[in-house]
């Protein structure tokens, strides 16, 4: 059974198709890295499996269950998460909070507007584990207002990570990062465990083609390309639609 | 955490001894007011303050458990039965304003509401059977709880306090809960909200239920307080008055309402009696606000104190260091 299967997915915007036909098989454990110019329809993609747009036609599958017509925060119930491009945290919190809403998220206790959220011991222990896993535990109180956007990368991952999902979905997390922020994110990812299946959208092909095991390759809303990582690197159509030669 | 208990025991002596220190049932009755626009706007900030939904036809909730209230009394029901029905109507009547509106949030919320208070408005003007048009429903007698008359200004001072206190502490309680901290999550980021796993929909709805209870209470105080209702309850000018107290306190605090409508219910009511222009003034105040501290009085006070304690602490070690 595949962790993430997508077939015929179709969207457009008007006349505008920016997902045409696209069809994906993702393995469980599976790191794959989905690349394309600007405009590729690489984040409309994103949005179609996370549902926070509904498709034209075609149909989704995580873990052999139809997910086309979930509504978005129940996939998240199913074991899918993912980060944004832009980030997007809660700026007024601490990176505790932040990582803490991401647990409560799958818990029963969200709905409780009685108790203590500090108070929760299994939240806020479940919460600094998982900051440990991107290096941020040690901060874990400091404000979102006053972290390096560097480590916002990182709290995004680590609200993705404390959700224990099976199927993770990286929009360009290394975007804007510097040379020495970059290594770090690129440590936190590596060192998430097999049974965390990967799909990764990234511009940065330096440190994108290490991490990835099969690369797909978008065009205009279409697959190109899709191979392991030396077959796509090496098809002349990848040189001539993504590197530009 | 010493510090804050003993500051909020001492808030609490200093309002339970009030009668005895503020002369004259003048200013007890000022105080009462204050109390319970105080409760009205606790409850229009858990949506406008924590939930980023600013609602503009509050006064129009607030009006309904007036006249639910009025209504009952009028035809003969006991006053029990007309605070528990008034509170059930009140929340009721939230609930379907919340069907209506929760459809969008930023301006499309506050137009909606606004354009269903101002319906209400205008059926309390109308609907001369229910709520008497022009003339109002006249409240005659306040209850008397356990044999205790709050027609005493002081006893319904303490009354007021009562359900105050209740109410702030039920908004302290909600406001650092996993429900209130997931609000203020949809008010921050609604997507991101929604792909954590939360119903970013139903929250809302439970935020306006909450908010319509509040209003519902505060509403029941006030048309005893007043033992009148007519359709200028109701009207645009409340509904902005109440968002003023929220916003010039201070949004999404817990204080800031409270502050807010101690500083409206005083200029109103004590003000004008020496200033004849005290619109003005209200005017004047609010613009200074706006430009001093835009996030409100409690967190912008808030905000200047620690400026202050930091420049006078940077200041010390460099005059010890002259000569």
């Amino acid at each position: 059974m595949s962790a993430l299967t997508i077939s015929g997915l179709r969207k457009s915007f008007g006349g505008l198709h920016v997902t045409r036909d696209v069809n994906l098989n993702v393995e469980p454990g599976e790191r794959r890295l989905i690349i394309g110019p600007n405009g590729a329809g690489k984040t409309t993609l994103f949005n179609l499996i996370t549902g926070d747009l509904s498709p034209d036609s075609g149909s989704i599958r995580l873990l052999g269950k139809d997910i086309t017509g979930v509504p978005s925060r129940k996939r998240a119930h199913l074991g899918m998460a993912r980060t944004y491009q832009i980030i997007t945290l809660f700026a007024r919190n601490t990176i505790l909070h932040n990582v803490s809403l991401a647990l409560l998220g799958l818990s029963p206790l969200r709905w409780n507007p009685l108790i203590d959220m500090k108070r929760q011991g299994h939240i806020v222990e479940d919460a600094r584990a998982a900051l440990k896993q991107v290096g941020l535990d040690r901060i874990a109180e400091r404000p979102l207002s006053q972290t390096s956007y560097g480590e916002r990368r990182r709290v995004e991952i680590a609200m993705a990570l404390a959700q224990k999902p099976k199927v993770l979905l990286l929009d360009e997390p290394f975007a804007g990062l510097s040379i020495d922020e970059r290594r770090d994110v690129h440590q936190c990812l590596m060192a998430i465990p097999r049974d965390v299946t990967m799909v990764m959208i990234e511009h940065n092909m330096d440190v994108a083609l290490e991490f990835a095991e099969r690369i797909t390759l978008l065009h205009f809303g279409e697959v190109i390309v899709e191979g392991t990582r030396s077959d796509v690197v090496n098809d002349p159509r990848t040189r001539e639609v993504y590197l530009g030669h | 955490m010493n510090a804050r208990i003993i500051s909020i025991a001492i808030a609490i002596v200093l309002l339970a001894t009030l009668p005895l220190w503020m002369s004259g049932i003048y200013y007890v009755n000022v105080a009462s007011q204050v109390l319970i626009y105080a409760v009205f706007a606790l409850g229009l900030n858990i949506l406008a303050g924590y939930g980023g939904l600013v609602s503009l036809g509050h006064a129009g909730l607030f009006g309904i458990s007036c006249y639910a209230t009025g209504y009952l009394l009028q035809l003969g029901f006991g006053h029990t039965f007309a605070i528990v029905a008034a509170l059930i109507i009140g929340v009721a009547g939230m609930a379907l304003f919340a069907v209506l509106s929760l459809r969008s949030s930023g301006i499309g919320f506050i137009m909606i509401t606004l354009a269903l208070g101002q319906i209400l408005w205008g059926l309390a003007y109308r609907w001369i059977s229910l709520t008497g048009g022009d003339n109002g429903i006249n409240v005659k007698g306040r209850p008397a709880p356990f044999g205790y008359s709050l027609a005493d200004p002081t006893h319904f001072y303490f009354a007021s306090l009562i359900v105050f206190l209740i109410a702030i502490a039920i908004v302290a309680i909600f406001a650092r809960s996993p429900l209130g901290s997931a609000l203020m999550g949809t008010r921050d980021q609604p997507r991101r909200m929604n792909a954590l796993g939360y119903h970013v929909l139903a929250i809302r709805f439970w935020a306006c239920l909450f908010s319509g209870l509040l209003t519902a209470l505060s509403g029941i105080l006030f048309v005893y307080y007043t033992q009148f209702i007519s359709p200028q309850t109701l009207s645009l000018t409340s509904s902005a008055e109440v968002l003023l107290m929220v916003i010039s306190g201070g949004a999404g605090t817990l204080l800031g309402p409270v502050v807010g409508a101690a500083l409206v219910v005083v200029v109103k009511t004590v003000v004008s009696g020496f200033i004849e222009r005290w619109n003005f003034l209200l005017g004047a105040i609010f613009v200074a606000i706006v430009i001093l501290m835009p996030e409100g009085l409690v967190p912008g006070s808030a905000r200047l104190w620690r400026a202050l304690t930091v420049r006078l602490a940077r200041k010390r070690p460099a005059t010890e260091a002259k000569p």
